[in-house]
């Protein structure tokens, strides 16, 4: 499905990776780790589509992504480090619009459901920025509740700011999602418990010690 | 397309509305420099029929620019403009909805206030017409071209004065053909040809700056 061939990043004039590939299949979660200022995020970035690779191609279904930006993006979800919440607007507008922008239905009920599985249906009508952070990144995840039917979900240290309930809720939406056929990329500090078919596992410090060996 | 060009724009006036002193920024800053000029300059009517045009073009022009730095930035900030930017829907109309919604929010009050403020001015009720046709075919221009300069500005350091240095060659041909509308009705020798002129800058930057502001964005997201 998702194929990474050489991928190299550049960060300013520093090579964070190279020659890096991988394939993943329907079911299967990629686990990306590595030290702070590996080039994690780097990665999940070149992998959404949102900065080209300084070298390398990745395919989607065999095509390349830059040629059918648009819709590769309606294949995957996002959830960076922000939490891509806009402070004047409250949890449930801000799903709507998320909603809305990724081409799905937009009513309430809908949306009330998904704050719900995340234990915050009850802020939905406070803006965003009155919620603790923890909320807000509930908030963000809930997105991930309205999308079971996109197959890539692309998540930047998701578990950060989460209590064990939260933790747990979020491991069970993506041992359910991988069930289904789904593919789940993570960067996370912590162990986690997800059952998928198959947990690859990219450690971007051995691409590190290798470039320094080089 | 256009359910999510709805929804940005939606979403871009809501927040408008709910930081309604931000917005009220700008028509404020207008409002003040057009008044301050026949105070400061003296109540003489013929002077200040001359001067009409080019201060209130002047001053919008300028509360214009003031009110850039809010179209991307704040979206950047917050992680929202990443988002627009996998949406699935193509960029360019989400970055037109986010324009249309930066002129309803900036430019249209410019619009339906400067009429009263070239009351100050002694303008004759023709060109006040000409005035308000004029500032409604010239403030899209100066909120699509904007666009493009906020756009390539976006994370840089010290980005006002950038983009001010950007976009303000291009706002020239605008606020010639804006001024000189106004001045030419003043005269009397009609404003067809300088209207026509602005709504041929208005074609152009709706074909253009859309498409620019988006491949902008995307440089300024790497």
């Amino acid at each position: 499905m998702l194929e990474a061939r050489q991928l190299e990043c550049m960060r300013g004039d520093r090579l964070l990776f190279s020659d890096l590939s991988f394939r993943l299949g329907r079911g299967e979660l990629l686990r990306v780790a590595g030290a702070n200022g590996s080039g994690k995020t780097s990665l999940l970035r070149i992998v959404c589509g949102l900065v080209a690779p300084s070298a390398g191609e990745l395919r989607w279904l065999g095509r390349p992504i830059r040629a059918e930006r648009e819709e590769y993006s309606r294949n995957l979800v996002f959830i960076g480090h922000l939490n891509a919440l806009k402070d004047d607007l409250t949890a449930l507008e801000n799903l709507q619009v998320a909603a809305a922008l990724a081409g799905m239905p937009a009513e309430s009920a809908r949306m009330l459901a998904a704050l719900d599985r995340f234990g915050i249906a009850h802020c939905a009508e406070l803006p965003a920025k009155v919620l603790s952070q923890g909320q807000r990144r509930r908030a963000a995840l809930a997105r991930l509740a309205l999308s079971p039917a996109v197959p890539l979900w692309i998540l930047d240290e998701p578990f950060s700011a989460l209590d064990v309930g939260a933790v747990a809720e979020l491991e069970r939406l993506l041992a359910a999602h991988l069930a289904s056929g789904g593919m789940v990329i993570l960067t996370t500090h912590q162990e986690v418990q997800v059952v998928a078919q198959a947990v690859l596992r990219i450690d971007l410090d051995l691409y590190a010690a290798a470039l320094l060996a080089a | 397309m256009i359910r999510a060009l709805a929804w940005v724009l939606r979403r871009d006036l809501l927040l408008a509305f709910r930081r309604r002193g931000d917005v009220a920024n700008a028509l404020v800053f207008f409002v003040i420099v057009v008044s301050l000029f026949p105070l400061g300059v003296g109540p003489e009517a013929n002077q200040l029929r001359n001067m009409a045009p080019g201060v209130l073009w002047v001053a919008a022009l300028l509360a214009c620019m003031l009110s850039l730095a809010r179209l991307f930035a704040p979206d950047h900030q917050d992680g929202t403009l990443e988002q627009m930017l996998l949406a699935g829907e193509p960029l360019v109309v989400l970055v037109m909805g986010k324009v249309i919604s930066h002129w309803l929010v900036s430019g249209l009050p410019l619009v339906l206030i400067a009429p009263l403020l070239g009351l100050q001015f002694d303008l004759p009720g023709d060109a006040l017409v000409v005035l308000s046709v004029s500032l409604l075919l010239g403030t899209p221009v100066l909120s699509l071209i904007g666009a493009v300069g906020a756009a390539l500005t976006l994370g840089v350091r010290g980005s006002g004065v950038l983009v001010a240095l950007l976009v303000l060659p291009l706002f020239v041909p605008v606020l010639i053909f804006g001024a000189g509308s106004v001045g030419a009705t003043v005269a009397g020798t009609g404003a067809d040809a300088h209207l026509l002129l602005l709504g041929g800058f208005l074609a152009l930057a709706l074909v253009l700056a859309p498409w620019a502001s988006a491949a902008a964005l995307r440089i300024a997201m790497e």
